[in-house]
């Protein structure tokens, strides 16, 4: 491998964690959207990247897949879930930006820490892109846990798979059988999640979890 | 050979319990299944006594079964043989007093399928020469007799018992399950054999002594482990009483023995210490409660814990003399402490055989309710009179012989060089003969209210004495006791292989002493001779009857018998078992018992009865297991909260793991 094929690769998955930073500090919905569906893209090129390096075709199928479901079509049907519940407004965060951001920062020196040690039977490539795939999973389990809307908490799952995916192919020899399955897997957690957020909103006119909690501790009292 | 016995034993034990399954519902069910259990224990002991007395011992047997690469293994050593003789002996008496006993059981199947079980266990646990074999078998020991607690399981006293004695029987084999990984070591070398040859350092064999000393003795009834015990061995009929108290408690003392003894390779003196302390607390505490029963079975278990609490002593003084090079005094003491457990055996059995023709015969356990049963049942009074004498260490039993020679070592123990020992073994011989004082009152106070006086109630007056098996098994006991308090030299000779396994000595040679008497150490320092005190005892008995027979008036006078007072001639206001214990109770009440004494006197003016009540609380409930109940409320009360926590917050604490997870593998490098 080439120094210029590695530093693509690394500019690729960098660009994707910078991404994730950017969706833990966006406050709009729409704009999260967006990015998430930037991020996406991204991966999809650093999945077709890798599949140019190692010369497997098969990973152009989920670079594809990536870039179809999880650049358009998931974006752009969450963007139909927003306006049609009508959340333009400004999304609320648990705790702050700044500790929020800060938190992130400290999630990736974690997994840089905990996986440039590993060097036996590894090329560099392969370590560097697994230190930026683990930091864009936490990252993305963080934005989850710091979000109370529904919508946003699914970005911030889907995130988290963009994660996976990066890992994934990062490893050679990863089976497309694999890579669909995840796919699909995928599809069907965004319809079910889809689902849900709706049938939140009819039984509690919010998709704030906020509304969830007060019923739940409701229900707990009661007990 | 004896090994091949015992194997053949144990299967035809397990034969027996699954005939018992099947035959149950016969009427003829007890004698066939009791009949069985007599012909298969008589045949464990003699090739145990045969094994102990040829010495033909040491040979293993690899069994089929067992943990991959270990395996099972069984091996008779004197140890195990000494204890099988015990335990079979048992056994054998159990299955005799049952032929008579069991057909008055109301549910059999509930009771005759899991003695000889019961039995094939303690047998098992006897013989297993790996941990795995050891805790299978002890576990089925434990389990069958958990069953046979629950026998009469509809009483509500029963299930709380049964229930106590599943969670610390549990927590004892949690215990021992550890020793025995921390003996068997990073290699896993689960056979005994392998156990031995290893060398723990001494913080390994320090862990292992503690969890030793807390998995076997809770199961043999260490204060304050003895909770269970007191609950647990008179819920069990009978015999089955008479089979935990007298020979399950042994088999968690031959645990012990194994383990500290056989498997650690050298205990130190700190270990001593700890065993002499809890065994001297454990007989005085133990006889204080007893005294306390009104229940004749309670009173008999916590008369059991005393008597462990003895043989802990025996064994905690062989282990300081071992760890100090004193020999001989070593050998002393644990040929104190198996001659009590053999000793303990004859009479405890003896004992709840008596208590339960007793509880047969007028269907009542507690003794305030009973009274004047020498007339009724006089067979019954006279071998319970003998178990009462013998666990009461009066001379010429054999309840005197062992605590004798525990009290000779005891006396040797102010010659030990560690100045912890040289304080506590004094301390632990006063104890022990406060409790040798306050047994006699306790069994004076059961044999008096029980046999003595008129009866008290209307089952008490027609009482009956039982049948020819049971009188005949407690006959054959009171021999036993008799016999081996009269000449204990043979008992202890036939310990010699024994000790010199354990402690690499053995008492002086027995047989050759004149006028069969038993030298502890030498001739020089003490000796008994059971002979001189029996033949003291009946002359001086004939001598005292002739005088007061010849010399007394024959003048009959009649008057007003004293009424002490009370005017009241009503028989339940006869002197009673707790006007008995009254000082002992006030003494001691305040400092040791959780002791309730309520008067409730009506207003003057009513007519209702004044009421005194009397409540006795075990303290051990409330200083040993009161804190540790308390934080797992706590705790759990607190834990609760987790069940109500929102999405969000559940989703955190996975992340928050998961974040310390990852800091602690990147720290670990």
């Amino acid at each position: 491998m080439t120094s210029l094929q590695f530093d693509i690769a690394h500019l690729l998955a960098g660009g994707m964690l910078v991404l994730s930073l950017l969706l833990l500090y966006q406050d709009r919905i729409l704009a999260t959207l967006n990015v998430f569906a930037l991020q996406a893209i991204v991966l999809s090129l650093a999945v077709a990247w890798q599949a140019y390096v190692q010369g497997a075709m098969h990973l152009m199928v989920t670079a594809l897949i990536a870039l179809v479901v999880k650049g358009f079509v998931i974006p752009a049907a969450l963007n139909r879930i927003v306006y049609r519940l009508g959340i333009h407004r400004e999304i609320e965060q648990v705790i702050g930006a700044g500790p929020t951001m800060l938190t992130g920062l400290g999630l990736i020196a974690l997994s840089i820490l905990l996986v440039m040690p590993v060097n036996v039977g590894v090329t560099a490539l392969a370590r560097e892109d697994l230190a930026f795939a683990l930091a864009v999973i936490l990252l993305g389990l963080l934005m989850m846990i710091t979000r109370r809307n529904a919508v946003t908490q699914i970005v911030g799952f889907m995130s988290l798979e963009n994660g996976l995916i990066l890992a994934a192919t990062g490893a050679r020899g990863m089976p497309l059988v694999v890579e669909i399955s995840v796919a699909f897997s995928i599809l069907i957690a965004f319809s079910v999640f889809g689902i849900f957020v709706f049938r939140i909103r009819e039984r509690f006119d919010t998709v704030d979890l906020a509304a969830l909690d007060r019923f739940r501790s409701e229900r707990s009292t009661l007990q | 050979m004896p090994l091949r016995i015992g194997l053949a034993c144990v299967v035809a034990y397990l034969v027996a319990a699954v005939l018992a399954v099947v035959i149950g519902r016969w009427r003829a069910a007890p004698a066939v299944v009791y009949g069985a259990i007599v012909a298969i224990s008589a045949a464990g002991l003699g090739s145990a006594f045969f094994a102990l007395v040829s010495d033909d011992l040491n040979t293993r047997l690899a069994l089929p079964l067992g943990l991959p690469l270990t395996g099972g293994a069984l091996r008779i050593d004197a140890l195990s043989a000494f204890f099988l003789l015990v335990v079979n002996l048992g056994g054998l008496a159990a299955g005799v007093y049952g032929i008579g006993y069991g057909r008055h059981e109301r549910s059999p199947l509930r009771v005759l399928p899991y003695i000889p079980a019961y039995l094939a266990g303690m047998n098992f646990v006897l013989m297993a020469d790996d941990a795995f074999t050891f805790l299978v078998a002890w576990e089925f020991m434990s389990l069958a007799s958990w069953i046979l607690v629950l026998a009469d399981h509809r009483r509500e006293e029963n299930a709380r018992a049964a229930y106590i004695y599943i969670v610390m029987a549990s927590a004892g084999t949690l215990c021992l399950l550890l020793a025995f990984g921390l003996l068997a070591g990073p290699h896993g070398g689960y056979a005994f054999t392998a156990m031995r040859e290893a060398a723990q350092p001494p913080l390994i064999a320090g862990l292992v002594f503690l969890l030793a000393l807390v998995g076997a003795g809770s199961k043999a009834g260490l204060v304050p482990l003895h909770i269970w015990l007191p609950l647990a061995h008179p819920a069990a009929p009978s015999h089955v009483s008479a089979l935990m108290s007298g020979v399950m408690t042994k088999v968690a003392i031959y645990g012990f023995i194994r383990i500290v003894f056989d498997l650690v390779n050298e205990p130190a003196s700190w270990m001593s210490l700890i065993v002499i302390a809890f065994g001297g607390v454990t007989a005085v505490l133990g006889v204080l409660y007893a005294l306390l029963q009104q229940d004749i079975k309670r009173l008999l278990a916590y008369s059991t814990v005393e008597n462990v609490g003895i043989i802990f002593v025996g064994l905690g003084l062989a282990m300081a003399f071992r760890a100090h090079d004193m020999a001989v005094p070593a050998a002393l003491a644990m040929t104190a402490a198996l001659l009590h457990v053999l000793n303990h055996s004859f009479f405890k059995s003896l004992l709840f055989f008596g208590a339960g023709a007793v509880v047969h015969a007028s269907g009542e356990r507690d003794m305030e309710r009973l009274g004047g049963l020498i007339r009724r049942m006089p067979h019954t009074a006279i071998v319970f009179l003998i178990g009462c004498a013998a666990i009461s260490a009066l001379p010429p039993l054999n309840g005197f012989v062992s605590e004798w020679m525990t009290f000779q070592a005891i006396l040797v123990g102010p010659q030990l060089p560690h100045w912890g020992l040289k304080l506590i073994v004094p301390t632990v011989g006063a104890l022990l003969a406060l409790a040798a004082a306050f047994a006699a009152a306790c069994f004076v106070k059961l044999f008096g209210t029980v046999f003595l006086g008129r009866a008290r109630t209307a089952a008490a007056r027609n009482a009956h004495d039982v049948d020819r098996f049971s009188l005949a098994a407690m006959y054959a006991l009171a021999a036993l006791c008799f016999l081996s308090g009269v000449v204990p030299g043979p008992l202890i000779d036939m310990l010699a292989p024994v000790a010199h396994a354990l402690v690499r000595a053995r008492m002086p040679e027995q047989s050759g002493i004149a006028w069969l008497s038993i030298v502890p150490i030498a001739a020089s320092r003490s000796s008994y001779n059971g002979l001189i005190i029996l033949s003291f005892l009946i002359c001086s008995g004939v001598l005292t009857a002739t005088v007061i027979h010849r010399f007394a008036t024959r003048a009959t006078r009649r008057s007003a018998i004293w009424d002490c007072g009370y005017p009241d001639p009503s028989l339940v206001t006869q002197y009673s078992g707790s006007s008995f214990v009254m000082p002992i109770r006030r003494v001691f009440g305040a400092a040791l018992f959780d002791i309730r004494e309520t008067v409730e006197m009506p207003p003057p003016g009513s007519a209702k009865p004044a009421r005194f009540s009397l409540k006795v609380f075990d303290p051990a409930w409330r200083f040993a297991y009161g804190p540790g109940t308390r934080a797992i409320w706590t705790a759990a009360g607190k834990l609760n909260r987790l069940q109500f926590l929102t999405i969000r917050r559940y989703l955190m604490l996975v992340f928050a793991a998961l974040i310390v997870l990852l800091i602690v593998v990147a720290a670990w490098r």
